[in-house]
């Protein structure tokens, strides 16, 4: 293998912009009114990127426990609230709540087996791993369950009569409410699904091409990959499952009365 | 059988008191927005009174489990809800919410035919009509064979034909078997004709109880 990077240059990497200045040129030309958001993202991921890089450069080097549960804490934090946003319906305190909790213990969980069980990290905080790792568990999580409480929000609302009947007829809270946490479960999952069906032929994963750019085997690489599409989807499914075990029951009160107004 | 004591809810309703006899066909009537079905839903525990009380068999409602009190006294809303797949799915459905278990076909067919509708098991609720899906919904609450059966205009969608056979079919089952009916009709004619109490709601405020036979 040559393990030889290829570093790049300033002006390599400026010539890349050619694309932004591409689109910039096409949306004017078009009179489509997009250069703002466009220069402003193209902006934002430059700063937000070297920036990161600096942080983690300043992790790596001075590998700590606390560090590394500290920018754990911070990704959770972003993506709950990231959650909030992202969600195109009114959610209760309860279901915030409810949110918040399935987020950290679904993600904590998950990254605990994979780091120590299946990686066998050793110290288990190395930050080298356990940032980028967290980062994918995380980030797939906050996607799965922010289609997950759209779906559950909307089809609670949308469907109220049909969960009501079934109340009348005696069902209870659980099976009123099976058909729409059954259809939020799939909402929620599928993505990473789809996206296991298409991994490595559709394309190169992320993390797998990252690899092999810096040297590593491509067969290691793939090792890798395996191990955390399996430990996303093991993350996604578990923090999906808890939310909706647990964010179901916040629609109805003790009375086993339906509270959507 | 049911009491109201000093019951409000909202600004729908509010009675100081009324009795509901048991084993009886009372209707209930009244303009629309008068708080019938808010009447209804306050008998089967859907929802539960700002103050006051609501008692049956002289246990307060509140006292009681939901669910356990939902499967004897089942509430059929103007717009039941249809499930996907067949006809035999949504009766089906009804007992698995009830935790009821089948015991032959035949228990199908005849809340089938109890509720004037001439479809078979394995028909695809996509065929029906309005008016067929509500007499499905209908049988699915008679397979139940609650104790009381709570009813919210239960023949709206239908032709008075139907609905007189229908209507009759019930009252006369019910009679024979001791239970209860409940329900609210806009019809004169089958509050006249067929209860032995009607209740007269208005502003969410009892108007008159008359007993017709």
């Amino acid at each position: 293998m040559n393990t030889n990077v290829i570093e790049l240059q300033i002006w390599q990497l400026a010539a890349a912009y050619i694309f932004i200045l591409i689109l910039l040129a096409f949306v004017k030309y078009r009179g489509i009114k997009r250069e703002k958001e466009i220069l402003i993202s193209s902006v934002r991921m430059t700063l937000q990127l070297i920036l990161t890089g600096y942080i983690l450069m300043y992790l790596f080097d001075n590998e700590s426990w606390v560090l590394t549960l500290l920018v754990l804490s911070v990704m959770e934090i972003f993506a709950i609230n990231n959650i909030f946003r992202r969600v195109n319906a009114k959610i209760s305190n309860k279901l915030k709540k409810i949110i918040a909790f399935s987020m950290v213990t679904g993600t904590v969980t998950c990254l605990l087996y994979f780091i120590i069980i299946v990686i066998g990290l050793r110290p288990w905080f190395n930050p080298r791993y356990f940032i980028p790792i967290s980062g994918m568990l995380i980030g797939n999580s906050m996607t799965g369950i922010s289609l997950g409480v759209s779906r559950l929000v909307n089809d609670m609302n949308t469907q109220k009569h049909l969960v009501e009947s079934s109340l009348m007829l005696g069902a209870t809270p659980k099976m009123a409410s099976k058909e729409i946490v059954d259809n939020a479960f799939d909402s929620a999952i599928l993505p990473t699904i789809n996206s296991m069906v298409g991994m490595g032929i559709v394309f190169l994963p992320g993390m797998m091409t990252g690899q092999i750019l810096s040297g590593v085997s491509p067969v290691t690489a793939i090792e890798y990959q395996i191990a955390i599409m399996l430990g996303i989807l093991g993350s996604v499914a578990f923090t999906v499952i808890l939310f909706l075990q647990l964010g179901y029951k916040t629609f109805f009160n003790k009375k086993a009365q339906l509270i959507i107004e | 059988m049911f009491r109201f004591q000093n019951v409000i809810y909202k600004d729908i309703i509010d009675i100081k008191s009324l009795t509901i006899p048991s084993n009886k066909i009372v209707c209930i009537t009244g303009e629309s927005g008068g708080g019938k079905t808010t009447l209804l839903k306050l008998l089967n525990k859907m929802i539960s009174p700002d103050s006051g009380e609501v008692f049956y068999l002289d246990t307060p409602l509140e006292e009681m489990d939901s669910i356990n009190h939902r499967r004897k006294v089942i509430m059929l809303p103007q717009n039941p809800a249809i499930y996907n797949g067949t006809v035999k799915d949504n009766l089906l459905i009804g007992l698995k919410f009830s935790e009821k278990t089948m015991e032959n076909e035949d228990m199908l067919l005849s809340s089938l035919q109890s509720a004037r509708l001439n479809k078979k098991l394995d028909e695809s609720i996509d065929n029906l009509s309005g008016g067929e899906k509500q007499r499905l919904a209908l049988a699915r609450v008679l397979l139940l064979n609650p104790d009381v059966f709570l009813l919210d205009e239960p023949s709206a969608s239908l032709d008075e034909e139907t609905e007189r056979i229908i209507i009759e079919n019930l009252v006369a089952q019910c009679k024979k078997n001791s239970k209860s009916i409940i329900m609210v009709t806009h019809s004169n004619k089958v509050a006249t004709t067929y209860s032995d109490l009607i209740i007269r709601i208005d502003k969410g405020r009892v108007v008159n109880k008359e007993v017709t036979l």
